[in-house]
C-alpha cells in the first residue's frame, strides 16, 4: 500500500507528518512512501532528503491523494486553496486519514469525512493508557510547547534566568510559576530548571508532587484536603471552596514571581480562569504570562488567543502554534508517533493496514470506520494508574507482647543444648564425650571465622572448604592395614576421591583468587 | 580455644596401637602436627575476610594439608602403602586436571562433583571401617560406634547423591525445573522411619554378617532421598542447595572423624560445616526464605498469575544498542547488574572492556552484586574478577542499594527475580520481602535480556513496565558487544567543559 504525506495548508502550520526517517521505517513495515513537493520545507526536510531515504514526489496534492491508500497529515482537513476543493473531500472509501480531527469540536467536519465512505483515526483520541504512550500525539505536542513555553517567556522576559554574580553587580534568579503538572508543565519545569530559574509548581493532582520536586522544582501546597485526579490522568473540576484557596496563593505568588506559565486544562471544557486581572495587576512590570491553553480560552483572563498583549506591564503571551514554531522538532516526533501508530496497524509487516477494533487502543483512535461514525468510543478500560478503591489498610501491626523475647529464646536454646550434652554424658564413653568437646569447639570457632568471609569471596570460600573437606582422605589412609581386604579396596578408591578434592580444590581456589586484582 | 584443642588431642585409635614408639617420628609429634594443620584450616578460611590476604590463606590451606597427610604416612597403621601412594597420585593428578580446565562460567559444577566425592569417601570409609575387624569393642562403646558409622554413612550417602543431581542440574544435563512427585513429603517420612528401623536393626546386630544388611538398606535409601531431595528443588534456589551440600560433605567429614577417633577429621569437618551452614543462612536471607521451605522444594511451581496486577501491565520500550551506547555517553554514574545471564552467554568479558573504556574516560562505573546472583554465592564476583574487573568497583547489595538513584544508568545484565519491584510492592507476590537491587530508582534502566520470559521464580516482572526502563533485546554477549561498538572511542578524561564565562 502507499501512504501520502501531503504539504499542509493551514496557515503557520510549518509541521510535515512524516520525516525522512520516518520514510525508512514506513518502508521496514512494507509500504511506500510518496510526499507532496514541498511538503516538509517548514521543518527544514528537503525533497531531496526524502528522495534519498527512497520516497517518491508528488507534484501536488491532488496527485498524492489519488495515489495514497493512507494519507497520514498533521492539522484538520480544511478547504485546499491550491486543488480547490476541501481535504475532506479528497478521501474516498478505499483510503484512511490519519492526523489530528478533534472530534468533539468538529461535528460539521466529522459528518463530511464520513460521507466519503473512508476511514478516519484521530490522533488526538488515542486513548492515554501507557500501552499507548508510544503513539501518544498530544504528549508529544504538549511536551514541545512546555519547552517553548519557556524559551518564549525569555524572549519577552528582560532578564536573565540564572542567578549571577558578576563584576557589575548581583543578578537575582528569575521565578517561574508553573501551573498544571502535566506533560506540558513538566517540560516547562525541566526546562526552566535548566536554565537556572528558581520553578514552583502547583497542581490540583497531589500525586504529582514528587514527579515536581524529582525535577529540583517547589511543589506549592494548598492547605486544603481535596484529590483533583480525574480518569486518563487529567484534572476534574474542583470544588468552590478549594477554588477561593487557590486563587488566593495564585495571587500571593503572582507579586512574588516574573514568569507564569498556564497548562491546566479540563478534557471537553473551556479552560478554567486562573489568573484575573487583578493578578496581572499585582506582577512586576516586566513580567511574563505564556498562557498554553489560549486555545480553550485560556487560563488568564488578558490572554488574547494567538497573540502577545502587554497588559498592565505584563506580556501575556497567547500564541496557539507552539509546536509550529518548532517544526524540525514536533515533525520529527510526531512522525516517530505516527510510525509507531503505523506499526501497531500492520502487525504483519506487509505493508497492509488493519484495523483492529478490538484492540483498545485502535478503536479509541478511529473516529469514522467505512463512513460510519464510531466517536465517542465506549468509555476506555483503564489499565495504568486505575482509580481503585484505596487498598484495605495494612493490617496494623500486632502490638508486640514480648512473650517470648530474643534473650529468652537464646537461653532456651542454651540450655536445651546444655542438657543434650549432660545427657549424651551421662551415657556415652569418655572417648566419645572428648570429641564432642572437640567437635562443638571447632563448629563455635568455625562459625565466627566464616561470617568474616566477605561475600565476594564466598565461591573461593566454598572450593578452599571443598580442599579442605579433602582430609577425609586421612580416615582413608588409616584403614589401608585393614585386614579385609575389601575394605583396603573401599579405602584405595576413597582415597582417589579424596585427593581429587584436595588438588582440584586447592588449585581452582589459586586460579580464583589470583583474578581478584584491583 | 586452643586448649580445648589439645584436649582432644590423644587419638582414642591410637592407644590401640603399641608399636607406635618404633619410629623416629613419635605419637607426640604426630598430634603436633595435626594440631598444626588445624589452626592452619581456621587462618586458611580466617585469610578469606579480604582480598589481600586471601592469597595467603590459601597457602596456609594447602600447607595444613600437606602437613596431615604427611604426618598420617607415620602412622604405624598405614605404613607407605604404594596402593594408597598411587591412589593419590592418579587422584591428584585427576584433580589438577579438573581445576585448570574449569571455566569459571562452570565453578558451581565443579564444586557440586567435588562435594560428592567427600560424600563418596564418607560412604567408603564407612563400609571400610564396619569390615575392620581388627580391634573388637563391647558395650556401649560398640553401640557408639556402630552409630557413629551409620550417621557417617548416612550423611555422605546423602551428600553423594545430592551433589551429584546439583551437577547434573547446574551443568545443564538435567531440567532445572523441580520434579514434584505426588506425596513426596510423605515419601521423604517414609523413607526416614524405615531408616531409623534399619537403624537399630544395625546397632542390634549380632554378627558382620547380620549388620551388613541393615546398613546397605540404608545406604540405598539414603541415595535415593539424596536424589529426590534435590530433584525437587528448582534452578533458583541452587545457591542455597549447593551451600548446603558444602555444609553436608563437613558433616560427613566430622562424623568419620567420631567414627575413626581423628580429631583433625571432626575439627576439619565442623570448620567446613559450619561454613556451609552459614552461606546457607546468607542465601536464605538473600531471599527471603526459610531453610525449611527451601529444603522442601518445589519454589517457582506456583502459576505466573500469583504475580498478581497482572497481565495489563502496559507496553515494554524497546532500545537498541546504539541508542543505549548514546546514553551511556550522556551519563556519569553507571551501574551494572550482572545476573546469571551474564555467564551463560559470556558477557562478562566485553561488560569488563566497557568498565574499563569508561572508566577511562572519566565516569563513574560500578558492579551491584546480589547476593544471590549466579548459580552459587560469589559466583558474579568470581566471573568478573576473571574478566579483570578491578574487585573494588563490584559492590555488594547492602553497599550500593542507598547509592542507585544517584546512577543515571543502570544496566541489567541477564538478572530478572533479583531486580524485580514487587518484591517490595506487592505483599501476595511469592518473592515478597525477598531484599533486591532497587534499580528502578535510577535514571534510566536498560534491561538486556533475551525475551520477556518471567525468571526462575515465575513472577511477572514489573519493572520492565517501568517509564525508565528500555528493554535491549538479544543476546547478552552481543548486546554489550554492540554498545561497545556504537560506543566507539570516547574523549579521554580530563577535558572538562568550558566553564560559563561571566
Amino acid at each position: 500500500m502507499q501512504v501520502g504525506v501531503p504539504k499542509e495548508i493551514d496557515s503557520g502550520e510549518k509541521r510535515v507528518a512524516i520525516s525522512p526517517d520516518g520514510v525508512s521505517k514506513l518502508q521496514k513495515l512494507g509500504y511506500e512512501v510518496c510526499i507532496e513537493r514541498g511538503a516538509g520545507v517548514g521543518a527544514n526536510f528537503s525533497d531531496a532528503d526524502y528522495e534519498a531515504k527512497g520516497a517518491s514526489i508528488a507534484p501536488d496534492a491532488a496527485a498524492l491523494w489519488d495515489g495514497a491508500d493512507i494519507v497520514l497529515k498533521v492539522s484538520i482537513p480544511q478547504e485546499h486553496p491550491g486543488a480547490g476543493r476541501h481535504e475532506a473531500d479528497l478521501l474516498d472509501e478505499h483510503k484512511t486519514l490519519i492526523g489530528f480531527v478533534w472530534p468533539a469540536q468538529n461535528e460539521e467536519l466529522m459528518q463530511r469525512l464520513a460521507a466519503t465512505g473512508g476511514t478516519v483515526l484521530a490522533m488526538d483520541c488515542i486513548p492515554r493508557i501507557s500501552r499507548a504512550q508510544n503513539y501518544d500525539a498530544l504528549s508529544t505536542m504538549a511536551n514541545i510547547a512546555g519547552y517553548r513555553a519557556v524559551i518564549e517567556a525569555g524572549q519577552h522576559f528582560g532578564r536573565f534566568f540564572t542567578g549571577q554574580i558578576t563584576a557589575a553587580g548581583k543578578v537575582p534568579p528569575a521565578k517561574v510559576l508553573v501551573i498544571g503538572a502535566g506533560v506540558a508543565g513538566l517540560a516547562a519545569i525541566g526546562t526552566a530548571v535548566g536554565m537556572g530559574a528558581i520553578v514552583r509548581a502547583f497542581d490540583t493532582r497531589p500525586e504529582v508532587k514528587e514527579q515536581v520536586e524529582s525535577m529540583n522544582a517547589e511543589f506549592l501546597l494548598l492547605d486544603f484536603e481535596e484529590d483533583g485526579s480525574g480518569e486518563g490522568g487529567y484534572a476534574k473540576t474542583m470544588s468552590k471552596e478549594f477554588i477561593e484557596a487557590e486563587m488566593a496563593l495564585f495571587l500571593e505568588q503572582a507579586k512574588e514571581v516574573d514568569i507564569i506559565i498556564t497548562t491546566a486544562l479540563i478534557p471537553g471544557k473551556p479552560a478554567p480562569k486562573l489568573i484575573t486581572e487583578e493578578m496581572v495587576r499585582a506582577m512586576k512590570a516586566g513580567s511574563v504570562i505564556v498562557d498554553l491553553a489560549a486555545e480553550q480560552g485560556g487560563n488568564c483572563e488578558c490572554t488574547v488567543p494567538g497573540e502577545v498583549a502587554k497588559v498592565h506591564g505584563v506580556s501575556v503571551v497567547g500564541y496557539t502554534d507552539f509546536p509550529s514554531w518548532m517544526a524540525a522538532q514536533s515533525s520529527t516526533l510526531y512522525s516517530n508517533n505516527l510510525c509507531n501508530l503505523m506499526g501497531a496497524l500492520t502487525p504483519d509487516k506487509d505493508g497492509n493496514i488493519v484495523v483492529d477494533m478490538t484492540d483498545e487502543v485502535i478503536r479509541g483512535a478511529t473516529v469514522i470506520e467505512k463512513g460510519a461514525i464510531t466517536w465517542p468510543p465506549p468509555p476506555p478500560r483503564l489499565s495504568a494508574a486505575p482509580k481503585n478503591a484505596p487498598a484495605a489498610p495494612a493490617p496494623a501491626p500486632e502490638p508486640k507482647r514480648p512473650a517470648l523475647s530474643a534473650n529468652v529464646k537464646s537461653y532456651l536454646g542454651v540450655g536445651v543444648l546444655a542438657a543434650a550434652i549432660l545427657g549424651i554424658g551421662f551415657a556415652a564413653p569418655e572417648t566419645f564425650l572428648r570429641e564432642m568437646v572437640t567437635f562443638i569447639l571447632a563448629c563455635f570457632l568455625g562459625w565466627q571465622v566464616v561470617w568474616n568471609v566477605t561475600p565476594a569471596l564466598h565461591t573461593p570460600l566454598m572450593s578452599v572448604t571443598n580442599a579442605i573437606s579433602g582430609i577425609i582422605v586421612i580416615g582413608a589412609l588409616v584403614q589401608m592395614s585393614n585386614p579385609s581386604s575389601w575394605a583396603v579396596g573401599l579405602a584405595a578408591f576413597a582415597i582417589l576421591m579424596a585427593t581429587i578434592n584436595i588438588a582440584g580444590g586447592f588449585l581452582v581456589t589459586r586460579r580464583m583468587l589470583r583474578m581478584f586484582q584491583r | 580455644m586452643l586448649q580445648s584443642i589439645f584436649c582432644g588431642l590423644p587419638l582414642a585409635a591410637l592407644e590401640t596401637v603399641e608399636a607406635a614408639g618404633e619410629s623416629w617420628v613419635s605419637m607426640n609429634l604426630i598430634m603436633a602436627a595435626y594440631l598444626v594443620s588445624g589452626i592452619l584450616f581456621l587462618l586458611s578460611l580466617g585469610g578469606l575476610s579480604s582480598q589481600e590476604s586471601a592469597k595467603r590463606g590459601a597457602v596456609f590451606g594447602i600447607v595444613g594439608m600437606a602437613l596431615a597427610i604427611v604426618a598420617t604416612f607415620y602412622l604405624p597403621q598405614v605404613g607407605g602403602s604404594p596402593l594408597a601412594i598411587g591412589m593419590m597420585v592418579v587422584g591428584g593428578a585427576i584433580g589438577l586436571v579438573l581445576a585448570k580446565r574449569v571455566e569459571m562460567t562452570a565453578m558451581p559444577q565443579l564444586v557440586a562433583i567435588l562435594h560428592s566425592f567427600v560424600g563418596l569417601a564418607a560412604v567408603l570409609i564407612g563400609f571400610a571401617s564396619y569390615l575392620d575387624s581388627s580391634h573388637v569393642l563391647v558395650g556401649t562403646e560398640r553401640t557408639v560406634h556402630y552409630i557413629e558409622i551409620f550417621l557417617g554413612v548416612l550423611i555422605g550417602a546423602v551428600t553423594f547423591t545430592g551433589s551429584v543431581i546439583a551437577y547434573g542440574k547446574l551443568d545443564g544435563k538435567i531440567g532445572s525445573s523441580p520434579l514434584i512427585l505426588p506425596g513426596r513429603h510423605l515419601l521423604n517420612l517414609g523413607i526416614g522411619l524405615v531408616c531409623i528401623w534399619l537403624g537399630v536393626m544395625f546397632v542390634g546386630s549380632e554378627t558382620l554378617a547380620e549388620g551388613m544388611w541393615p546398613l546397605l538398606g540404608m545406604t540405598v535409601l539414603a541415595l535415593v532421598f539424596g536424589v529426590h531431595m534435590v530433584m525437587a528443588i528448582g534452578g533458583a534456589d541452587m545457591p542455597v542447595v549447593i551451600s548446603m551440600l558444602n555444609s553436608y560433605s563437613g558433616w560427613a567429614a566430622s562424623a568419620t572423624g567420631f567414627m575413626l577417633h581423628n580429631d583433625l577429621l571432626i575439627i576439619t569437618g565442623a570448620l567446613v560445616g559450619s561454613s556451609g551452614a552459614i552461606l546457607s543462612i546468607i542465601m536464605c536471607q538473600a531471599m527471603n526464605r526459610s531453610f525449611i521451605s527451601v529444603i522442601m522444594g518445589g519454589f517457582g511451581t506456583q502459576s505466573a498469575s500469583a504475580g498478581g496486577g497482572g497481565e495489563d501491565q502496559g507496553e515494554v520500550q524497546a532500545i537498541t544498542a546504539e541508542e543505549t551506547a548514546e546514553l551511556i555517553r550522556q551519563a556519569k554514574t553507571i551501574v551494572v547488574v550482572p545476573g546469571y545471564g551474564m555467564a551463560v552467554s559470556h558477557a562478562q568479558h566485553p561488560v569488563s572492556e566497557l568498565a574499563k573504556r569508561l572508566r577511562a574516560a572519566g565516569k563513574t562505573f560500578q558492579f551491584a552484586i546480589h547476593p544471590v546472583a549466579g548459580r552459587m554465592p560469589g559466583h558474579m564476583n568470581v566471573l568478573l574478577a576473571e574478566a579483570k574487573v578491578p574487585y573494588d568497583i563490584v559492590l555488594e547489595m547492602d553497599e550500593i542499594n542507598d547509592d542507585l538513584p544517584e546512577a543515571d544508568v543502570v544496566i541489567v545484565i541477564g538478572a530478572n527475580d533479583i531486580v524485580n519491584p514487587s518484591a517490595l510492592e506487592e505483599p501476595d507476590s511469592p518473592i515478597a520481602g525477598m531484599p533486591v537491587l532497587e534499580v528502578w530508582k535510577a535514571g534510566t534502566v536498560i534491561v538486556s535480556k533475551r525475551s520477556m520470559a518471567t525468571g526462575y521464580a515465575g513472577v511477572q516482572n514489573p519493572l520492565f513496565f517501568k517509564e525508565n526502563t528500555r528493554m535491549l533485546f538479544g543476546d547478552a554477549k552481543a548486546s554489550v558487544d554492540g554498545i561497545l561498538a556504537a560506543l566507539g572511542e570516547l574523549a579521554p578524561h580530563g577535558k572538562s567543559k568550558q566553564t560559563a564565562g561571566v
